[in-house]
This record gives structure tokens, C-alpha cells and sequence, in this order.
């Protein structure tokens, strides 16, 4: 059993050091319906965790409860759920993207989205402790706060973007649903993993984690050095 | 177009305010009128700092009232304040600057900032981050930013506190030369040669009372309270 595993892993290896054309692709299409979900997810949830973070209102804490339950939907759900959304007879049905990246990342992005919101909800909360008596005797408008609180709180927001981002890439049932797994089209790292160890051809899924896991340290890896560059130059 | 007015006399009449059953102020009757400096003094917890919150209509009295020029509503855009420990946002030292010029055209925003940063004296760290500036340097900066808002008063919170003599030297010459041009400067400060220094009036709190409003010369020479004058004997009152 062991020597199969250290067999296919050096599979896999050589796989990714052949640059096997479909592998990168595979890889390719990963990063950017993963990043594209990232993106997409945090233009709505950083201003939603911030606002939510300075505005109080009836009911808030309950809002606050579920934002941080939503963190641990289940995929299928989103995916069964996008799926209903897009199908043909679906309310968004008229859009024709069912089973198109474009869905994969719409599906990943709303399966993020809480996350981002939650941990930026908390995160502007702390800053904002810091900030109020400041912004209030400058009178700054509810609006201008949010973007500036969002704007200083960048680098400690990075994580929440970093954990969005790490959710998306790992996810598998919510692609696999809207997505369709359709071989060089919507196939992506964790699906083809899925499919190929259910075929019992260990090599490429094996590769394919190990690039997935490789993927997601130098995104981590990136983010910490432009972070830690941001840091030097503004303070 | 708006009509000119002012936010001065700011008067308290009969103001009280309580936190958990505990008075923060109590019955509070002071008017802050145009001219020279009035300073707060006065030990740890006297209410000072809630004084200026409520003078700047940042907190709501629990009972009595505070107005400003005769009305009983501020919007506050003619009123800026600097904390002890002011925040820098995180930019440079020119981004602090700008931040309050919201409103001003950006061709001219680099001339309102390059003004402000030499009337502080920090030309020199125009392209600095704003955190790593010394804790002086910050204070002045603080006073930078809130004077862009070009204010008919200027709160202090205790601006020198825990700063270096040479700090405080650079932050009074500037607030000398704020008040010298027309701003209405209201200080907190528990430095007694600071308030002798600055001040036109002094007003002197204890346990959230006013007990004594003097023009500074009086207020030194021949205070008019036992509680003031054993707070300038230098005697540890509560």
C-alpha cells in the first residue's frame, strides 16, 4: 500500500513536470474561478461586515448570528440552490450560464460571501472602537467611514479575503452541481480529484492535491509579502 | 448660500452628566466665549475630558443643556478636536491632511496641505507614514488635520500629555499661534505652567463641578477657593 502511494505520487510529479496541458489547465481554470468567486464575494462583503459593524438597529445581534452561522453552509445546498436559480426554468434561467465557470465562481462566491462578511464585520468592529471618537468629532459621513475603516483595516482584512479564497479553491460539491464537471470546460482541481480517485487512478488525483495545496500556500504566501510591504510603507 | 454664524458663546446651563448612577458632571454653569484661551484644569476624573465631549457635541447631557451661539443644536462643522492620544489614520502625514479637506478642489488641495504641514512644522514628513512619526510629531499633526476644517473652535484634550519638553515646546508655539489667529482654543491639561503659559481664563473642575472661573493672573495670584488653592499648593486632592 505504501510503495502505491509513493508510486503515484512520483505519477503525479512527473505529470506536472512534463507540463501536461491538461493538468494546467485544469490548474488554470481553478485559480481564476476561485479568485473571480474571491473577487466578486468581497465587493459585496466588505462593505456589508462594515456597515454591519457601525450601524445598530433592532434585530442586530440576530443578523449578526446567522452572518456567522452562513459561514458554514453547505455546499451542496448553495449548489442545489444556484443550480434551481439557474437552471433553465429558473428564475435566472433567461442568463445561460448553467454549467459555465461563470456559475462555478457565482456558486463559490455566495458560498464565500458570509465568510468575508463575518470576519470584516469583526474585524471593523475592533478598528472602529479605535476610530469612533475621531471620525465622530471630524464628522465624517456614515458612508465615507465605512470606505475609510475598510481602507486602514486592509491588512488585517487580508485574512478574511485569504480565508474566502481558501474555501473557494478547496470547494467541490457546489462545483460539481452548477458546474457539471465537464471535461475541459468546468473541470477544476478538487472535482477532477473527486472523479479520478472514484476511477481508482490515483497518479493525477494525488498530483492534483499536491498542486491545489502548493496553490493556495503561494496565494497565502503573495498575500502575506504584499501585505507585509503594504505594512512597511504606510505603517 | 448659508448664512454666517457662530458656535460661540458655548454655555452651560445647569448641565449634568451621569454614567451608572455615577456624576461625571454635576450642574454644570459655564459660558466659552471669543478671545483667548480657556483652559480646564484640574486632577484625574475632575471632568475635564467629558467637559470638552459635551462642549463639542459628541455626548448628550443627561440633564440641563448646552448651546452653541444661542441655539440648542450644533452640525459641529465649525468645531474640531484633538484627543490625547489622537488616531493617525493609516497613511502618510499629507494623506492625514487631506483627509480633512474633503470638500476642497484638488487643485488646491496641495497648497491647503503644504500650508497646514509648514504651519506645524512638519514639511518634513509630508511623505511619511503618519504611524511612525514620533509621538510629538503626531500631536502636531492631529492639530494639522483639524485645523483644515478651518474651525471657529479648537478642542485639546490634554495635548501633551506623556510628551517630551521639547515636544511640548513645538505643540504650545503652535496652539499659541492658533489662538493668536482668531480660533477659539478650549485646553484640558493638568500641567499648571502649561495653563499659565496659554491660558486667557482658567476654569477649574474637581469631582465634576466648576469650582472656580478666573482670568488666568487671578486664578494664580489669589484664587478664590480653598479647593483651588490647595490644587495649586500642589496638595493631593480627590
Amino acid at each position: 500500500m505504501q510503495k502505491n502511494v509513493v508510486h503515484d505520487s512520483a505519477s503525479a510529479l512527473g505529470l506536472l513536470l512534463a507540463g501536461d496541458p491538461a493538468l494546467y489547465g485544469i490548474v488554470g481554470l481553478s485559480l481564476v474561478v476561485s479568485l473571480a468567486a474571491t473577487a466578486l464575494a468581497a465587493v459585496i462583503a466588505l462593505p456589508l461586515g462594515a456597515a454591519l459593524a457601525l450601524t445598530r438597529f433592532p434585530g442586530r445581534a440576530a443578523v449578526i448570528v446567522v452572518l456567522n452561522a452562513s459561514m458554514g453552509l453547505p455546499p451542496v445546498v448553495v449548489g442545489l440552490v444556484v443550480y434551481l436559480l439557474l437552471s433553465r426554468s429558473g428564475p435566472l434561467g433567461f442568463l445561460g450560464i448553467l454549467f459555465t465557470p461563470q456559475a462555478m465562481a457565482l456558486a463559490q462566491a455566495i458560498l464565500v460571501m458570509p465568510i468575508i462578511a463575518a470576519l470584516t464585520r469583526q474585524t471593523v468592529e475592533d478598528v472602529w472602537l479605535e476610530y469612533r471618537d475621531e471620525l465622530t468629532a471630524m464628522r465624517v459621513a456614515p458612508m465615507r467611514r465605512v470606505v475609510t475603516l475598510i481602507w486602514d483595516a486592509r491588512f488585517s482584512l487580508t485574512t478574511a479575503l485569504l480565508a474566502g479564497f481558501g474555501r473557494a479553491a478547496a470547494e467541490v460539491g457546489t462545483v460539481i452541481i452548477v458546474g457539471g464537471n465537464i471535461e475541459g470546460f468546468t473541470r477544476v482541481m478538487t472535482t477532477t480529484i473527486a472523479l479520478e480517485t472514484s476511477k481508482g487512478d490515483l497518479p493525477l488525483a494525488l498530483g492534483l492535491g499536491a498542486v491545489l495545496i502548493a496553490l493556495i500556500i503561494v496565494v497565502n504566501a503573495l498575500a502575506w509579502g504584499v501585505r507585509r510591504f503594504g505594512e512597511l510603507r504606510a505603517g | 448660500m448659508r448664512a454666517p454664524s457662530s458656535d460661540l458663546p458655548i454655555v452651560f446651563d445647569d448641565t449634568s452628566l451621569r454614567a451608572h448612577d455615577v456624576a461625571i458632571l454635576d450642574r454644570v454653569a459655564l459660558a466659552l466665549g471669543p478671545g483667548r484661551p480657556t483652559v480646564l484644569v484640574g486632577p484625574n476624573g475632575a471632568g475635564k475630558t467629558s467637559l470638552i465631549r459635551l462642549a463639542a457635541n459628541l455626548a448628550a447631557p443627561t440633564s440641563g443643556q448646552v448651546t452653541w451661539g444661542g441655539k440648542p443644536d450644533t452640525d459641529g462643522t465649525r468645531i474640531a478636536v484633538v484627543f490625547q492620544r489622537p488616531i493617525m489614520l493609516r497613511r502618510t502625514a499629507a494623506a492625514n491632511v487631506a483627509y480633512g479637506l474633503p470638500r476642497c478642489p484638488p487643485r488646491e488641495r496641495r497648497q491647503r496641505i503644504d500650508d497646514l504641514l509648514a504651519r506645524v512644522g512638519l514639511t518634513h514628513v509630508r511623505d511619511r507614514p503618519a504611524r511612525r512619526l514620533s509621538g510629538g510629531e503626531q500631536q502636531r499633526l492631529a492639530l494639522a488635520r483639524a485645523l483644515a476644517r478651518e474651525p471657529e473652535v479648537l478642542f485639546l484634550d490634554e495635548p501633551t500629555a506623556s510628551l517630551d519638553p521639547a515636544s511640548v515646546r513645538a505643540v504650545e508655539e503652535v496652539i499659541g499661534a492658533v489662538a493668536a489667529s482668531g480660533v477659539k482654543v478650549v485646553m484640558a491639561t493638568q500641567n499648571l505652567g502649561q495653563a499659565r503659559r496659554l491660558a486667557g481664563e482658567v476654569v477649574f473642575l474637581l469631582r465634576g463641578r466648576v469650582h472656580e472661573c478666573a482670568p488666568v493672573a487671578a486664578f494664580f495670584s489669589a484664587p478664590q477657593t480653598a479647593e483651588a488653592a490647595a490644587f495649586l499648593r500642589g496638595d493631593l486632592i480627590v
